[in-house]
Protein backbone atom coordinates (compact mmCIF):
# COMPACT_ATOMS: atom_id res chain seq x y z
CA UNK A 1 0.00 0.00 0.00
CA UNK A 2 1.15 3.39 -0.74
CA UNK A 3 2.57 6.06 2.47
CA UNK A 4 1.09 9.36 1.85
CA UNK A 5 3.38 11.91 3.67
CA UNK A 6 0.67 14.52 5.43
CA UNK A 7 1.05 17.47 7.50
CA UNK A 8 -2.26 18.76 9.24
CA UNK A 9 -3.44 22.60 8.40
CA UNK A 10 -3.58 23.81 11.59
CA UNK A 11 0.16 22.57 12.30
CA UNK A 12 1.21 23.74 8.98
CA UNK A 13 -0.89 27.38 9.34
CA UNK A 14 0.51 27.73 12.94
CA UNK A 15 4.42 27.28 11.55
CA UNK A 16 3.54 29.81 8.74
CA UNK A 17 1.57 32.30 10.86
CA UNK A 18 -1.37 32.32 8.19
CA UNK A 19 -4.88 31.58 8.55
CA UNK A 20 -6.35 27.95 8.05
CA UNK A 21 -8.69 30.31 5.78
CA UNK A 22 -6.21 30.99 3.36
CA UNK A 23 -5.19 26.84 2.80
CA UNK A 24 -8.92 26.48 2.35
CA UNK A 25 -9.74 28.74 0.09
CA UNK A 26 -6.64 27.68 -2.12
CA UNK A 27 -8.45 23.89 -2.18
CA UNK A 28 -11.58 26.15 -3.43
CA UNK A 29 -9.44 27.57 -6.22
CA UNK A 30 -8.71 23.32 -6.60
CA UNK A 31 -4.84 24.80 -6.45
CA UNK A 32 -4.08 22.09 -3.59
CA UNK A 33 -6.11 18.70 -2.52
CA UNK A 34 -7.21 18.89 0.56
CA UNK A 35 -7.23 15.44 2.89
CA UNK A 36 -9.66 14.85 5.51
CA UNK A 37 -9.01 11.62 7.93
CA UNK A 38 -10.76 11.23 11.30
CA UNK A 39 -12.48 14.64 10.72
CA UNK A 40 -8.80 16.42 10.45
CA UNK A 41 -7.45 18.21 7.68
CA UNK A 42 -4.42 17.70 5.96
CA UNK A 43 -2.30 18.46 3.04
CA UNK A 44 0.69 16.71 1.55
CA UNK A 45 4.14 17.04 2.14
CA UNK A 46 4.90 16.88 -1.56
CA UNK A 47 2.31 20.13 -1.76
CA UNK A 48 4.56 22.08 0.81
CA UNK A 49 6.38 23.65 -1.80
CA UNK A 50 3.69 24.95 -4.11
CA UNK A 51 1.50 26.02 -0.71
CA UNK A 52 4.81 28.43 0.00
CA UNK A 53 5.16 29.87 -3.51
CA UNK A 54 1.24 30.93 -3.11
CA UNK A 55 1.65 31.86 0.31
CA UNK A 56 4.75 34.36 -1.39
CA UNK A 57 2.29 35.45 -4.22
CA UNK A 58 -0.44 36.44 -2.32
CA UNK A 59 1.11 37.92 0.79
CA UNK A 60 4.64 39.21 -0.23
CA UNK A 61 2.84 40.41 -3.63
CA UNK A 62 -0.92 40.78 -2.98
CA UNK A 63 -2.01 39.28 -5.56
CA UNK A 64 -5.66 37.65 -5.05
CA UNK A 65 -6.75 34.13 -5.52
CA UNK A 66 -8.16 34.96 -8.53
CA UNK A 67 -4.97 36.16 -9.68
CA UNK A 68 -3.18 33.26 -7.89
CA UNK A 69 -5.68 30.76 -9.54
CA UNK A 70 -4.63 32.18 -13.31
CA UNK A 71 -0.59 32.91 -12.23
CA UNK A 72 -0.58 29.40 -11.11
CA UNK A 73 -1.58 27.73 -14.43
CA UNK A 74 0.33 30.00 -16.73
CA UNK A 75 3.20 29.21 -14.51
CA UNK A 76 2.92 25.22 -14.94
CA UNK A 77 2.68 26.09 -18.40
CA UNK A 78 5.86 28.01 -18.46
CA UNK A 79 7.11 24.72 -16.46
CA UNK A 80 6.20 22.64 -18.82
CA UNK A 81 6.91 24.66 -22.09
CA UNK A 82 10.65 25.33 -20.63
CA UNK A 83 11.02 21.25 -20.84
CA UNK A 84 9.90 20.92 -23.48
CA UNK A 85 12.51 23.80 -25.27
CA UNK A 86 15.16 21.91 -23.14
CA UNK A 87 13.97 18.39 -24.60
CA UNK A 88 13.47 20.20 -28.09
CA UNK A 89 17.39 21.84 -27.93
CA UNK A 90 18.70 18.40 -27.13
CA UNK A 91 17.29 16.92 -30.04
CA UNK A 92 18.39 19.61 -32.39
CA UNK A 93 21.48 19.06 -31.33
CA UNK A 94 21.66 15.51 -32.99
CA UNK A 95 20.99 17.54 -36.32
CA UNK A 96 23.33 20.49 -35.58
CA UNK A 97 26.81 18.55 -34.33
CA UNK B 1 31.67 49.39 -8.18
CA UNK B 2 28.71 50.88 -10.03
CA UNK B 3 26.81 53.77 -7.53
CA UNK B 4 23.62 52.52 -6.73
CA UNK B 5 20.64 54.67 -7.34
CA UNK B 6 17.55 53.67 -5.45
CA UNK B 7 15.64 55.83 -6.95
CA UNK B 8 17.05 54.92 -10.79
CA UNK B 9 16.37 51.50 -9.19
CA UNK B 10 12.34 52.19 -9.12
CA UNK B 11 12.03 54.30 -11.61
CA UNK B 12 10.95 57.20 -9.81
CA UNK B 13 12.71 61.14 -9.09
CA UNK B 14 13.86 61.99 -5.70
CA UNK B 15 10.44 63.64 -4.83
CA UNK B 16 8.24 60.95 -4.94
CA UNK B 17 5.89 60.20 -2.33
CA UNK B 18 6.16 57.66 0.23
CA UNK B 19 2.68 56.07 -1.78
CA UNK B 20 4.35 56.25 -5.16
CA UNK B 21 7.51 54.07 -4.00
CA UNK B 22 5.01 51.33 -2.95
CA UNK B 23 3.34 51.25 -5.92
CA UNK B 24 6.44 51.49 -8.10
CA UNK B 25 7.95 48.43 -5.83
CA UNK B 26 4.89 46.48 -5.78
CA UNK B 27 4.79 46.93 -9.77
CA UNK B 28 8.82 45.86 -10.11
CA UNK B 29 8.23 42.99 -7.05
CA UNK B 30 5.36 41.81 -9.55
CA UNK B 31 7.12 42.13 -12.48
CA UNK B 32 10.85 40.19 -11.55
CA UNK B 33 9.44 38.00 -8.27
CA UNK B 34 11.48 34.79 -8.66
CA UNK B 35 8.35 32.42 -8.40
CA UNK B 36 6.86 34.72 -11.55
CA UNK B 37 10.22 34.24 -13.40
CA UNK B 38 11.50 30.41 -12.90
CA UNK B 39 15.23 29.78 -13.83
CA UNK B 40 15.56 33.66 -14.75
CA UNK B 41 18.78 34.61 -13.05
CA UNK B 42 18.84 38.55 -14.56
CA UNK B 43 15.03 38.69 -12.83
CA UNK B 44 16.33 37.48 -9.68
CA UNK B 45 19.28 39.89 -9.71
CA UNK B 46 17.02 42.52 -10.57
CA UNK B 47 14.62 41.69 -8.01
CA UNK B 48 17.23 42.07 -5.08
CA UNK B 49 17.96 44.81 -6.40
CA UNK B 50 14.83 46.33 -6.08
CA UNK B 51 14.27 45.03 -2.99
CA UNK B 52 17.41 46.75 -1.62
CA UNK B 53 15.95 49.94 -2.67
CA UNK B 54 12.40 49.62 -1.82
CA UNK B 55 13.82 48.57 2.14
CA UNK B 56 16.15 52.04 2.08
CA UNK B 57 13.44 54.37 0.50
CA UNK B 58 10.08 52.92 1.90
CA UNK B 59 11.88 53.36 5.82
CA UNK B 60 11.42 57.70 6.14
CA UNK B 61 14.53 57.61 8.59
CA UNK B 62 16.71 55.76 5.84
CA UNK B 63 15.38 57.32 3.03
CA UNK B 64 16.62 60.79 4.45
CA UNK B 65 20.03 59.77 5.23
CA UNK B 66 20.30 58.41 1.54
CA UNK B 67 19.37 61.51 -0.16
CA UNK B 68 21.89 63.24 2.41
CA UNK B 69 24.79 61.30 1.88
CA UNK B 70 23.92 59.14 -1.35
CA UNK B 71 25.49 55.73 -1.12
CA UNK B 72 27.48 56.02 2.11
CA UNK B 73 24.21 56.86 4.14
CA UNK B 74 24.81 53.89 5.88
CA UNK B 75 28.38 55.13 6.82
CA UNK B 76 27.13 58.67 7.48
CA UNK B 77 25.39 57.26 11.11
CA UNK B 78 28.30 55.70 12.06
CA UNK B 79 29.94 59.33 11.38
CA UNK B 80 27.43 61.23 13.31
CA UNK B 81 27.74 59.15 16.13
CA UNK B 82 31.22 59.59 15.99
CA UNK B 83 30.97 63.30 15.68
CA UNK B 84 28.70 63.68 18.65
CA UNK B 85 30.79 61.37 20.81
CA UNK B 86 33.57 63.50 19.66
CA UNK B 87 31.47 66.65 20.84
CA UNK B 88 31.03 65.53 24.06
CA UNK B 89 34.18 64.02 25.10
CA UNK B 90 35.17 67.94 24.09
CA UNK B 91 32.74 69.57 26.31
CA UNK B 92 33.73 67.26 28.98
CA UNK B 93 37.33 67.87 28.66
CA UNK B 94 37.60 71.57 28.21
CA UNK B 95 40.35 72.67 27.23
CA UNK B 96 42.15 69.68 27.29
CA UNK B 97 44.26 69.22 23.79
CA UNK B 98 43.48 65.38 23.15
CA UNK B 99 42.98 62.96 20.44
CA UNK B 100 39.23 63.19 18.83
CA UNK B 101 36.98 60.14 19.44
CA UNK B 102 37.77 58.09 16.33
CA UNK B 103 35.40 55.39 15.39
CA UNK B 104 36.53 51.39 14.92
CA UNK B 105 35.60 49.12 12.14
CA UNK B 106 33.75 47.52 15.22
CA UNK B 107 31.21 50.45 15.57
CA UNK B 108 30.94 50.11 11.62
CA UNK B 109 29.87 46.84 12.22
CA UNK B 110 27.48 47.24 15.15
CA UNK B 111 25.72 50.04 13.03
CA UNK B 112 25.26 47.68 10.06
CA UNK B 113 23.91 44.98 12.21
CA UNK B 114 21.44 46.86 14.18
CA UNK B 115 20.11 48.42 10.36
CA UNK B 116 20.26 45.19 8.89
CA UNK B 117 19.89 42.64 11.43
CA UNK B 118 16.33 41.28 11.40
CA UNK B 119 14.40 43.45 9.38
CA UNK B 120 10.84 43.03 8.83
CA UNK B 121 9.49 41.96 5.36
CA UNK B 122 6.29 43.84 4.10
CA UNK B 123 5.04 44.25 7.71
CA UNK B 124 2.35 42.06 6.69
CA UNK B 125 3.11 39.15 8.76
CA UNK B 126 6.17 38.05 11.51
CA UNK B 127 5.91 34.92 10.20
CA UNK B 128 8.15 32.37 9.54
CA UNK B 129 9.56 32.38 6.10
CA UNK B 130 10.81 29.53 4.16
CA UNK B 131 14.49 30.64 2.58
CA UNK B 132 15.28 31.93 -1.45
CA UNK B 133 15.59 28.78 -3.27
CA UNK B 134 19.46 29.31 -4.76
CA UNK B 135 19.88 28.66 -8.49
CA UNK B 136 23.48 27.24 -9.75
CA UNK B 137 24.53 25.46 -12.80
CA UNK B 138 26.87 22.63 -13.35
CA UNK B 139 28.87 21.73 -16.49
CA UNK B 140 29.82 17.97 -16.70
CA UNK B 141 30.99 15.90 -19.83
CA UNK B 142 28.78 12.91 -21.29
CA UNK B 143 31.42 10.97 -20.29
CA UNK B 144 30.40 11.82 -16.17
CA UNK B 145 27.09 10.81 -16.53
CA UNK B 146 27.81 7.80 -17.86
CA UNK B 147 28.10 6.65 -14.51
CA UNK B 148 27.22 7.82 -10.99
CA UNK B 149 29.32 10.70 -10.53
CA UNK B 150 30.31 12.38 -6.98
CA UNK B 151 30.81 16.23 -6.58
CA UNK B 152 31.39 17.89 -3.88
CA UNK B 153 29.99 21.79 -4.35
CA UNK B 154 31.06 24.27 -1.93
CA UNK B 155 27.63 26.60 -1.19
CA UNK B 156 27.45 29.38 1.71
CA UNK B 157 31.21 28.33 2.45
CA UNK B 158 30.02 24.93 3.15
CA UNK B 159 31.29 21.41 0.84
CA UNK B 160 28.61 20.08 0.42
CA UNK B 161 29.02 16.74 -1.82
CA UNK B 162 26.36 15.38 -4.19
CA UNK B 163 25.82 11.86 -5.68
CA UNK B 164 24.37 13.00 -9.85
CA UNK B 165 22.87 10.01 -10.99
CA UNK B 166 23.65 8.37 -14.03
CA UNK B 167 21.87 9.06 -16.89
CA UNK B 168 20.97 13.09 -15.98
CA UNK B 169 20.28 15.20 -19.14
CA UNK B 170 21.47 18.64 -20.58
CA UNK B 171 19.17 20.92 -19.11
CA UNK B 172 17.61 18.76 -15.99
CA UNK B 173 17.55 20.28 -12.88
CA UNK B 174 18.08 18.22 -9.85
CA UNK B 175 17.05 19.94 -5.84
CA UNK B 176 19.29 19.49 -3.20
CA UNK B 177 16.53 20.75 -0.10
CA UNK B 178 17.87 23.02 2.61
CA UNK B 179 21.14 24.03 0.97
CA UNK B 180 19.49 27.23 -0.15
CA UNK B 181 19.01 30.99 1.31
CA UNK B 182 18.40 30.90 4.78
CA UNK B 183 14.89 31.33 5.68
CA UNK B 184 13.76 34.32 7.82
CA UNK B 185 12.37 34.18 11.72
CA UNK B 186 13.42 30.12 11.76
CA UNK B 187 11.73 29.24 8.99
CA UNK B 188 12.81 26.59 6.68
CA UNK B 189 16.10 27.26 4.74
CA UNK B 190 15.19 27.12 0.90
CA UNK B 191 16.70 24.43 -2.05
CA UNK B 192 18.96 24.64 -4.26
CA UNK B 193 18.89 23.92 -7.71
CA UNK B 194 21.76 22.69 -10.01
CA UNK B 195 20.44 22.73 -13.22
CA UNK B 196 23.20 20.47 -15.36
CA UNK B 197 24.87 21.65 -19.04
CA UNK B 198 26.28 18.62 -20.33
CA UNK B 199 28.75 18.95 -23.63
CA UNK B 200 29.03 15.69 -25.65
CA UNK B 201 32.56 15.68 -26.86
CA UNK B 202 31.98 11.78 -27.74
CA UNK B 203 31.44 10.42 -31.35
CA UNK B 204 28.02 9.14 -30.17
CA UNK B 205 24.49 11.71 -29.96
CA UNK B 206 22.38 11.11 -26.91
CA UNK B 207 18.94 11.26 -27.19
CA UNK B 208 17.35 10.70 -23.59
CA UNK B 209 18.67 7.30 -22.84
CA UNK B 210 19.28 6.20 -26.97
CA UNK B 211 22.75 6.99 -28.82
CA UNK B 212 23.30 7.12 -32.47
CA UNK B 213 26.54 6.64 -34.30
CA UNK B 214 27.49 6.26 -37.92
CA UNK B 215 30.41 3.99 -38.87
CA UNK B 216 31.89 3.48 -42.17
CA UNK B 217 31.96 0.38 -43.72
CA UNK B 218 34.16 -0.34 -46.61
CA UNK B 219 32.31 -1.67 -49.73
CA UNK B 220 33.56 -4.92 -50.13
CA UNK B 221 32.18 -6.15 -46.33
CA UNK B 222 29.28 -4.32 -47.57
CA UNK B 223 28.73 -6.67 -50.45
CA UNK B 224 29.99 -9.71 -49.25
CA UNK B 225 29.57 -9.37 -45.75
CA UNK B 226 31.52 -9.78 -42.77
CA UNK B 227 32.85 -8.81 -39.01
CA UNK B 228 33.00 -5.12 -38.01
CA UNK B 229 34.23 -3.73 -34.80
CA UNK B 230 32.04 -1.15 -33.75
CA UNK B 231 33.02 1.34 -30.44
CA UNK B 232 30.02 1.56 -28.12
CA UNK B 233 30.13 3.91 -25.27
CA UNK B 234 31.57 0.91 -22.76
CA UNK B 235 34.03 -0.80 -25.07
CA UNK B 236 34.01 -2.16 -28.55
CA UNK B 237 31.45 -4.90 -30.42
CA UNK B 238 31.71 -7.01 -33.10
CA UNK B 239 29.15 -6.92 -35.63
CA UNK B 240 27.95 -9.03 -38.17
CA UNK B 241 27.10 -7.18 -41.64
CA UNK B 242 24.95 -9.08 -43.47
CA UNK B 243 26.09 -9.72 -47.45
CA UNK B 244 24.49 -6.67 -49.90
CA UNK B 245 24.39 -4.25 -46.65
CA UNK B 246 22.87 -0.95 -48.10
CA UNK B 247 24.81 2.71 -47.57
CA UNK B 248 22.43 4.74 -44.48
CA UNK B 249 21.32 1.17 -43.16
CA UNK B 250 20.24 1.04 -39.24
CA UNK B 251 21.29 -1.46 -36.68
CA UNK B 252 19.84 -1.06 -33.12
CA UNK B 253 22.13 -2.80 -30.46
CA UNK B 254 19.77 -3.51 -27.59
CA UNK B 255 20.84 -2.20 -24.39
CA UNK B 256 24.08 -0.26 -25.88
CA UNK B 257 22.76 3.37 -25.25
CA UNK B 258 23.12 5.39 -22.61
CA UNK B 259 21.68 4.64 -18.64
CA UNK B 260 18.42 5.35 -17.96
CA UNK B 261 17.97 8.24 -15.40
CA UNK B 262 17.41 6.63 -11.92
CA UNK B 263 17.14 3.25 -13.26
CA UNK B 264 19.98 1.59 -12.16
CA UNK B 265 21.08 -1.45 -14.71
CA UNK B 266 18.87 -0.34 -17.65
CA UNK B 267 20.01 1.00 -20.43
CA UNK B 268 18.86 2.39 -23.56
CA UNK B 269 19.67 1.49 -26.93
CA UNK B 270 22.22 2.25 -29.59
CA UNK B 271 21.36 3.01 -33.15
CA UNK B 272 24.33 2.59 -35.53
CA UNK B 273 24.18 3.90 -39.23
CA UNK B 274 26.57 2.41 -41.88
CA UNK B 275 28.34 4.64 -44.17
CA UNK B 276 29.47 2.63 -46.85
CA UNK B 277 32.76 4.17 -47.97
CA UNK B 278 33.57 3.27 -51.72
CA UNK B 279 37.24 3.01 -52.65
CA UNK B 280 39.42 6.04 -54.18
CA UNK B 281 42.43 5.85 -56.56
CA UNK B 282 41.69 2.85 -57.96
CA UNK B 283 44.55 1.03 -59.90
CA UNK B 284 44.24 0.32 -63.45
CA UNK B 285 43.70 -3.52 -62.82
CA UNK B 286 41.02 -2.14 -60.07
CA UNK B 287 38.83 -0.34 -62.99
CA UNK B 288 39.02 -3.00 -65.04
CA UNK B 289 37.65 -5.21 -62.75
CA UNK B 290 34.96 -2.95 -61.96
CA UNK B 291 34.33 -2.48 -65.32
CA UNK B 292 33.61 -6.25 -65.72
CA UNK B 293 31.58 -6.51 -62.93
CA UNK B 294 29.39 -3.29 -64.50
CA UNK B 295 28.68 -5.43 -68.10
CA UNK B 296 27.94 -8.50 -65.81
CA UNK B 297 24.56 -6.35 -64.38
Amino acid sequence: MEVIDLISITTFCTHYNVPTTFINQLEDYELIEIVVSEQDQYIKVTQINEVEKMMRLHYDLNINLEGLDAVYNLLKRVETLQSEITSLNNKLRLYED
Amino acid sequence: MAVVDYYKTLGLSKTASEKDIKKAYRKLARKYHPDLNPNDKDAELKFKEINEANEVLSNPENRKKYDQYGEHWQNSEAYEQSKRQQQQQQRAYQGQSGQAGGYSQHDFEDIFGNMFGGQASGGQRTSRFRGQDFNAELQLDLKDVYEDHKRTLTVNNKNIRITIPAGVENGQTIKIKGHGGKGTNNGPNGDLLIQFSITNTTAFKRDKDNLYATVDLDLYTALLGGDLMVDTFDGKVKLTIKPETQNGTKVKLKGKGFPKYKKAGQFGDLYITYQIKTPTKLTDKEKALFTELQKLR
